[in-house]
Formats: structure tokens, sequence, C-alpha cells
């Protein structure tokens, strides 16, 4: 038995971590640029994302999310000139969000190379998009983002608009009537941590973790190694979204990956080939 | 400069394919034309979601005879991800459905837990392992320049189950199932993982698949 720093006792390594953790870098978009908030406040531009994008992935990211924080039609195509841009040269899987709001927006972001869309706000305000998305393109491309925010020990709300507007609905009820509804994983970001370095909310994570069949990305706190070994370890994350840890340098892809190997965590060996 | 004809039957992402090869220096074209599909040097079916839909995507716009037609010449042919699957004779998703037969065997349902009762998440997602089976040599196949264990991204909830061992080209172990990640026989060829976008280890499977003669 172990006791992990969170202070919750568990048994051993998660008895079902059989895949590979995902390690995905998440960059948050305002136009055209590359930016990053604290509790989604206080933007900083850091750059053009297509060039973290590309170098993240030349570092061996797993994955890739986009998430359009304005989200406003004026905006969209700005955010699908970045998405076709980085599909030109990065061949990993990439999750587009931010203001999806129809089954042809999501159809319009696949066109642009989209794997998957985040859906948040406006599947809170009409949760019948999730399966109208998950039918047509299958559930696969279908990622719930629920933006959670504590509200008493043990209990969360459900946010949107950018952790902006309160829902009243229940973080644990949303996302098993999401799962139910066909979404294919949930992109679970902590209000209350994101942006802060300071570790994820990880009894949010493994309470999700354990209410849902499907995968959980956490999101939101990464400050150190030691984050993402809590929150894979303890809050049972199946993948870990990282932000301004990459973008800010204070880590690399190769640290976390290196670390995470030597702490006995599953994610995945870079086995270059020759060519 | 070799050409991929990519089968373009409503389903599916097919930007991230068409400039995966595009990348490894292929000129590719996107199309629903039998008579393209029959004359294709190098042939690819895509696909993400539901066998039934794949299927019918393929009967309605007459494609079926095309491929199998394709199929018999001998040339490259790669399905990826649905578009494996669909190589089989048949699956079980919602109800049994009849494939394209080209290599024998079913597609079940991922077993919702691991050999030793513990449950895990399905669809299986994510980067995972592949394995060369026993008896088998990549050697001279789309896996030749790759090690062994390399990781793929995968994503899915049904599996290949080829009848015959020696159409394994390659597996992995999800939670200790075995789940068929590249099928082959000749130079027919479908990999279960996404090779567009497993970065430069599937881009490394994509240029060898278009050096088969």
């Amino acid at each position: 038995m172990v006791l992990g720093n969170c202070g919750i006792l568990f048994l051993e390594i998660k008895s079902f971590m059989v895949s590979n953790i995902r390690i995905i870098s998440r960059l948050d978009i305002k136009g055209p640029n590359l930016i990053k908030g604290i509790n989604f406040e206080g933007l900083r531009k850091l750059g053009d994302p297509n060039q973290f994008a590309k170098d993240y992935y030349e570092q061996g990211i797993d994955e890739i999310i986009y998430i359009d924080i304005v989200a406003s039609l004026y905006e969209r195509s700005s955010l699908l000139n970045i998405v076709r841009r980085t599909t030109q040269d990065v061949f990993i899987p990439i999750t587009v969000g931010g203001g999806i709001r129809s089954v042809d927006d999501a159809r319009e972001m696949l066109r642009a190379g989209a794997d998957k869309v985040a859906v948040n706000t406006a599947t809170v305000k009409s949760p019948e998009l999730i399966h109208e998305i998950s039918q047509k393109f299958g559930a696969q491309c279908m990622v719930l983002s629920i933006e959670a925010k504590r509200t008493a020990p043990g209990k969360w709300e459900v946010y949107y608009d950018n952790g902006r507007e309160k829902s009243g609905i229940d973080v644990l009820e949303w996302a098993q009537r999401g799962c139910e509804l066909g979404a294919g994983e949930i992109l679970l970001t902590s209000v209350d941590m994101e942006g802060t370095g300071k570790g994820f909310d990880c009894e949010l994570t493994s309470a999700v973790s354990r209410a849902v069949p499907i995968p959980v990305i956490a999101s939101g706190g990464l400050g150190t190694v030691d984050d993402f070994e809590q929150v894979v370890k303890v809050g049972q994350a199946d993948a870990v979204a990282i932000a301004g840890a990459l973008h800010y340098k204070k880590l690399t892809v190769r640290d976390i990956r290196t670390e995470a190997l030597r702490r006995g965590i599953h994610v995945r060996r870079e086995v270059l080939c020759q060519q | 400069m070799p050409t991929v004809t990519i089968i373009d039957y409503g389903i599916g992402n097919l930007l991230s394919v068409a400039r995966a090869f595009e990348h490894c220096g292929a000129n590719v074209v996107l199309t629903d034309d039998p008579a393209k599909i029959i004359g294709a040097d190098y042939l690819v079916l895509p696909g993400v979601g539901a066998f039934a839909d794949g299927m019918s995507g393929l009967t309605k716009r007459g494609l079926v005879e095309p491929i199998k037609a394709f199929a018999v010449k001998e040339r490259p042919f790669l399905g990826i991800c649905l578009g494996m699957q669909l190589m089989l004779d048949e699956s079980e998703e919602f109800g049994a459905n009849e494939g394209l037969g080209l290599i024998p065997g079913k597609v079940v349902a991922v077993p919702s837990v691991g050999i030793n009762g513990a449950s895990h998440k399905i669809p299986h997602i994510g980067w995972n392992e592949i394995r060369t089976p026993n008896d088998v040599s990549w050697k001279e196949t789309i896996l030749e320049t790759i090690p062994d264990k390399s990781s793929l991204y995968f994503v899915h909830s049904f599996t290949a189950m080829p009848l015959l061992h020696e159409h394994r080209l390659a597996n992995c172990y999800y939670n200790e199932q075995l789940i068929a990640a590249t099928i082959r026989k000749d130079n027919l060829y479908g990999c279960q993982f996404h090779p567009e976008k497993s970065g430069q280890i599937g881009l490394a499977i994509l240029r060898r698949f278009l050096m088969l003669g």
C-alpha cells in the first residue's frame, strides 16, 4: 500500500491502467495567437500556435488539443486556418474545441483536419448535440469538455463559457449523462486549478474517472512531474493535458516522458526508426 | 512518384490520410469512381465509425465489386481502422453484417474486461506497442523498417479476428486482450491503428507501403 501525496490511500497502481497514459499538449487560442491565463483570466499572448504545435510534435507529444477560448463566429476562420496549417506537418491526433454549436460546426472542424471535436457550452444548453455528433461522426470524435468548479467537499459544479458561467449541474451526473449520450472521451478541466501550476484537483479526476467507462483527460494545474504522477496514480486519469508548463518551458515533453517511465507510469516509449 | 488512390465513400476524415501520403512523397487521388479504383496502383480504404455504415457507403456507390476486382490483381492495398475491419468476412457490430471478404475472419467487440477480469475503458484509445507474433517475420512487409514494440495510435471498440494465424502480421495487447494490429494476405494489408496519426513511425509504415511492388 502506498500513501499518495493527495492523502488518498490507494492499493498499488490502478489495476486498469492498461493503456499507455497519453501526454497531450493543450493550446488555448485567441484569434491567431496562443494564449495562457490563470483560472481562465489574465490572458497573455505567447505566439504562433502552429509553431508551438510543431515543436511539441517533434518533441514527441502524443496528441494536441486546440481550444478557442473566445469562440466568436468572427474568429472562426482564424481557428480553422490554424487547424489546416497544423495538419500539414503534424501527424498525431488533433482535437479542436471552442464555439462548436452544431453538427455543421463539428463537420467544418473535421474537414479542416481535426480528428475530434471538444464541445462544452453548447452541450450544456442542448445535451442532444452530444448524441447528434456521436451518431454522425462516431463516439471517437465526440469529446465532452467539462469545466468543473469545486463547490463543497466531493462536489463540483459544471461551468461553461470558459469558466465564466455556472450551470447548476453536478459534474458527476453530467459526466455520466454525457457518456450515455455518446461521448467518447471527457476533457476535464478544473476551473480552480487551471493555470495555477499548483497541481490537479485529483479528487475531481478520480471521481469522474470512476464514474464513467470512457477515458478521462485531466486538464488544469500541472506544474511539475509530481503533479503528473499524482493525477495518474491518484486521479486515475487516462490522459494528461499540459499547457503552461510546456509553453513557458518549465518542462519538456521528454522530461515528462522519461520521468514518468522511471516512476513506473506506462507512457509511450519513444522508438525512432531508421529512415 | 507513386499515385495512391484513396476511396472516398462518405465516411471518416480522408484529409489526414491524404496529407500523410503526400508528406511521404505520393500523389493522392480521392475518388469513388469504380474504374479508378480497379485501375489503381496503390489502393487505400480508410474510415472511422460503424461497420454497417461503412459497408452501406461502399454498396451505395457500387464499390464492393471494384474493390474485390482490385484485390485479385495483387497490387498493394491498405485498409485503415474501419477500412481494415471491412476487409474481413463479417462483423457482429450491431447485428451481423457482411464485409468485403478479402481476408477470412470476423470482427468482434473488444472485450470490456481483461483476461484477469479487471475492467478497462472502451474505446481502446491511445498509443500501444505492436509485437511480432510467433513464426512471423516483418521482412519485406510494410512493417519492415520499424522496430518491434513500436507504439502506434489506436482508437477502436471492435477488433478483427483473422481465421488464420498466418494472416496476423502484428498484435497488440489491451489489458492482456489480444488485438490484431496489422493483418496481411500477400499484398493486402490492414492496420487497426492509424499510421497517419502515429508520428514518424506511422509515416515510416506508409513509406514502406509505397515501396511494395
